[in-house]
């Protein structure tokens, strides 16, 4: 009994980080490089409207200044050496046919690599309740449940193929949250930008099913660059979903996507997100760079925007899913945990604008550190002066395991409107030796209890995942932090 | 079922524990008493393995094994149980879904099969009773905000549903009123029997008025100075531990 048990211990903390392979497949890539003719290439291969076309020259040539004046952002607590723009191949694509008519077109071999990944593209064996949209490097491969969703007059496809087919909507929302001056990455984002979600959800629907995509980096050498934008019609409701990974490489890759949710009147989005993209190995080589910008504009009256996030993976996470509170008694939430092990960095948070009157927020943020990794909670609680009757509550709660990690918080408050109520908590705790030799004392073992002791932490952040994902989440935090307490 | 012989042990840089010798059989409850500082905790959390005490020498068996070879979820799962003096909080963890897990595991140790959530809750609602211990307390999570009482009623339920063979019990009266000692001692006294040894570690003779134990041994800097049957707690009840200083050692040398 002793054996096997020591056994299920060494196999359980050697496990390697599951979503590592390599899927062997004929790119279509460009050479490295970003200039004007990059873009150029990039919106051809789409073929894309002219008015994008300009956009994305105008985001080139503000980043080409940005990057002559060396502005990319300093001020996070994350080190990482200075990354060279020109040696990034911004554009890969899995050779296929360019338009399928169905799933049955999608090359074998990327479906395989989704089954690998437990992402099942083929729609019968899918869970009934999630409609996945799959991104592999820089394109979407496949958009399941499409025409299921379409009877709703549910718009949910490729971010490419809403230029195409919904130009009106693209154009009218697109950058309306993030503009492409908003900041380095965005920039950046807004002049390569290659693929991505779309989703429309038209008044008073509320969309049957969990929406989701799924991205997958398996190109070496390249960025991922990809653009989602959800718009949520008066009085309707989206529950969204994404999924990540990436091959293990001994080199760091650059992720750097933007986000932009709309919710008009009475509308209501919530945004899941599980990051587990390649976070390097235990000595802090490779890994992703996961520079992200996510916003959420609240723009009709009693609209909601809630981001979730469990962030196990990247080598650095750089995002704060925001929410702009314009409409009078709009909402915006923000739960997250964040694990570092090993070598990993993150500096995560939000910001949350209130503008409208008697508007709301919740901030609750779950840090975990382990090993070496550094875990920072920077949070912006700005109520402007015409928001009358808003509040807040944040409440930021750190997890350290062992002597060499460690957890910052950054909570940054600007409050112009005295009938606001603003409260802020903070915890720093240590998984201490009492809590596990307690857990062990009675029968489960070491990785059993941290599991548990750090599922437990996370409790409010996890049951506000959807169902179906609160599962994988919680042996996902398993995983992450095995073998980090010894 | 539990043989120590010159047990010697350690936390931090301190030596505790000085040449324990202590033989303990199967339906046998003892008590170990001592002024504080004495080694009584130590020698409890170095039966249940707490990683932060090391063993400097001497030899452990339990039920015939090393004991100290073993983990502390191995030694658990054969059998041993600590009541902690201080039940450890943890945030966010259902206490059902906590003593299900734990069960759960020591049913499997034992080749037994696992219970559902069905069939542990009408075993957890029998030895509620045995404890006088709210359900409600079974939905909040591990100890968290529990006054003394409740912790401690929560130790003995958790001993109650683990069925131990070696149950250590490590000043299970400490912070508790009269009434609460006296539940927590007839919950204690129900769970003896011929196959299950206790070891009852207290400061005061208060709590073996209720758990009378077969033998009394008295813990003085790291040595068990004296040992005798329930009378001598009394003794110690009228004498105090002060005697206890100019009482030569029991056995074993002087020098660690």
């Amino acid at each position: 009994m002793a054996e096997s048990n020591d056994a299920t211990l060494e196999s359980l903390t050697q496990q390697e980080y599951k979503y590592g392979f390599v899927t062997d497949i004929a790119e279509d890539r460009i050479p490295p490089g970003l200039n004007e003719g990059v873009v150029r290439l990039i919106s051809g291969k789409k073929g894309e409207p002219e008015w994008l076309l300009e956009w994305r020259l105008k985001a080139l040539r503000r980043f080409l200044e940005l990057l002559e004046e060396q502005a990319a952002p300093t001020w996070a607590m994350v080190r990482y050496p200075q990354i060279d723009y020109q040696s990034i191949v911004y554009y890969a694509a899995p050779v296929q046919k360019q338009q399928l008519e169905n799933l049955d077109e999608v090359d074998p071999e990327l479906l395989r690599t989704y089954e690998k990944l437990g992402i099942s593209l083929a729609e019968q064996k899918r869970l009934s309740g999630v409609a996945v949209d799959a991104v592999f490097d820089s394109v979407s491969v496949a958009t399941t449940f499409k025409a299921e969703l379409e009877k709703e007059g549910i718009i949910f496809c490729s971010f490419s193929e809403a230029v195409q087919k919904h130009p009106e909507l693209v154009r009218k929302y697109l950058g309306s949250v993030v503009p492409y001056s908003d900041n380095f990455f965005a920039t950046l984002n807004s002049a390569v930008f290659s693929d991505g979600s779309f989703a429309y959800i038209p008044k008073g629907v509320r969309c049957p099913m969990e929406l989701s995509t799924y991205f997958r980096i398996n190109a070496a050498g390249t960025g991922q660059f990809e653009r989602t934008l959800i718009i949520a019609d008066k009085g309707s409701y989206v529950s969204y979903l994404e999924g990540c990974t990436a091959p293990m490489r001994d080199e760091n890759q650059l992720h750097a996507a933007v986000v932009e949710l709309v919710a008009l009147e009475d509308a209501e989005i919530k945004y899941s997100t599980i990051q587990n993209w390649y976070p390097g190995n235990k000595d802090g080589v490779g890994g992703i760079y996961n520079f992200v910008t996510k916003r959420g504009a609240c723009r009709g009256a009693r609209s909601k925007i809630s981001w979730t996030q469990v962030e196990t993976g990247s080598a650095i996470t750089w995002k704060y899913p925001s929410c702009i509170l314009q409409g009078d008694d709009s909402v915006g939430e923000f739960y997250s945990v964040a694990v570092t092990n090993n070598y990993q960095q993150a500096d995560t948070g939000t910001k949350m604008i209130h503008i409208g009157k008697n508007t709301k927020s919740t901030i609750i943020s779950k840090a975990i550190s382990a090993g070496h990794g550094q875990n920072s909670y920077r949070g912006l609680v700005r109520i402007q002066a015409g928001a009358k009757g808003a509040r807040n509550y944040s409440q930021c709660d750190s997890l350290l395991m062992g002597n060499r990690c460690g957890a910052h918080t950054f909570p940054y408050l600007e409050v112009k409107n005295a009938t606001a109520t603003v409260e802020h908590e903070a915890t720093t705790s240590k998984i201490g030796e009492d809590q596990l030799f307690y857990c062990r004392q009675r029968g489960l073992s070491e990785e059993d209890a941290i599991s548990m002791i750090v599922n437990g932490f996370c409790k409010q952040v996890l049951r506000e995942l959807p169902m179906e994902f609160a599962v994988e989440a919680q042996n996902l935090l398993g995983l992450s932090l095995e073998g980090s307490v010894g | 079922m539990l043989e120590i012989a010159n047990l010697h042990a350690r936390a931090g840089d301190a030596d505790i524990l000085k040449g324990i010798d202590l033989s303990v059989r199967a339906g046998e409850v003892h008590a170990i008493m001592g002024p504080n500082g004495s080694g009584k905790s130590t020698l409890a959390n170095v039966l249940a393995g707490r990683p932060s005490v090391e063993i400097t020498r001497g030899q452990v068996l339990f039920e015939g094994a090393d004991l100290t070879a073993f983990s502390p979820e191995e030694r658990a799962r054969r059998g041993i149980f600590l009541a902690f003096q201080y039940p450890v909080e943890i945030p966010g963890v259902s206490n059902m879904y906590f003593i299900k897990a734990a069960v759960n595991a020591v049913r499997k140790h034992r080749g037994e099969e696992e219970l559902d959530a069905i069939d542990f809750l009408a075993l957890a609602r029998e030895k509620l009773e045995l404890v006088e211990m709210d359900e409600k307390l079974m939905n909040r999570a591990v100890n968290e905000g529990f006054s003394g009482g409740e912790k401690k009623r929560n130790e003995i339920f958790q001993m109650a549903l683990l069925e131990p063979r070696l149950a250590i019990l490590d000043e299970t009266d400490s912070g508790l009123d009269i009434d609460a000692l006296r539940t927590v001692a007839d919950g204690i006294n129900a769970l003896r029997g011929p196959d299950r040894a206790m070891i009852v570690i207290t400061h005061y003779q208060r709590l073996l008025e209720h758990i009378v134990p077969d033998y009394v041994h008295v813990l003085s800097d790291g040595r068990i100075a004296t040992s005798g049957g329930k009378e001598l707690a009394l003794e110690l009840e009228r004498k105090g531990y002060g005697w206890l200083e100019v009482a030569p050692a029991a056995d074993g040398g002087a020098t660690g």
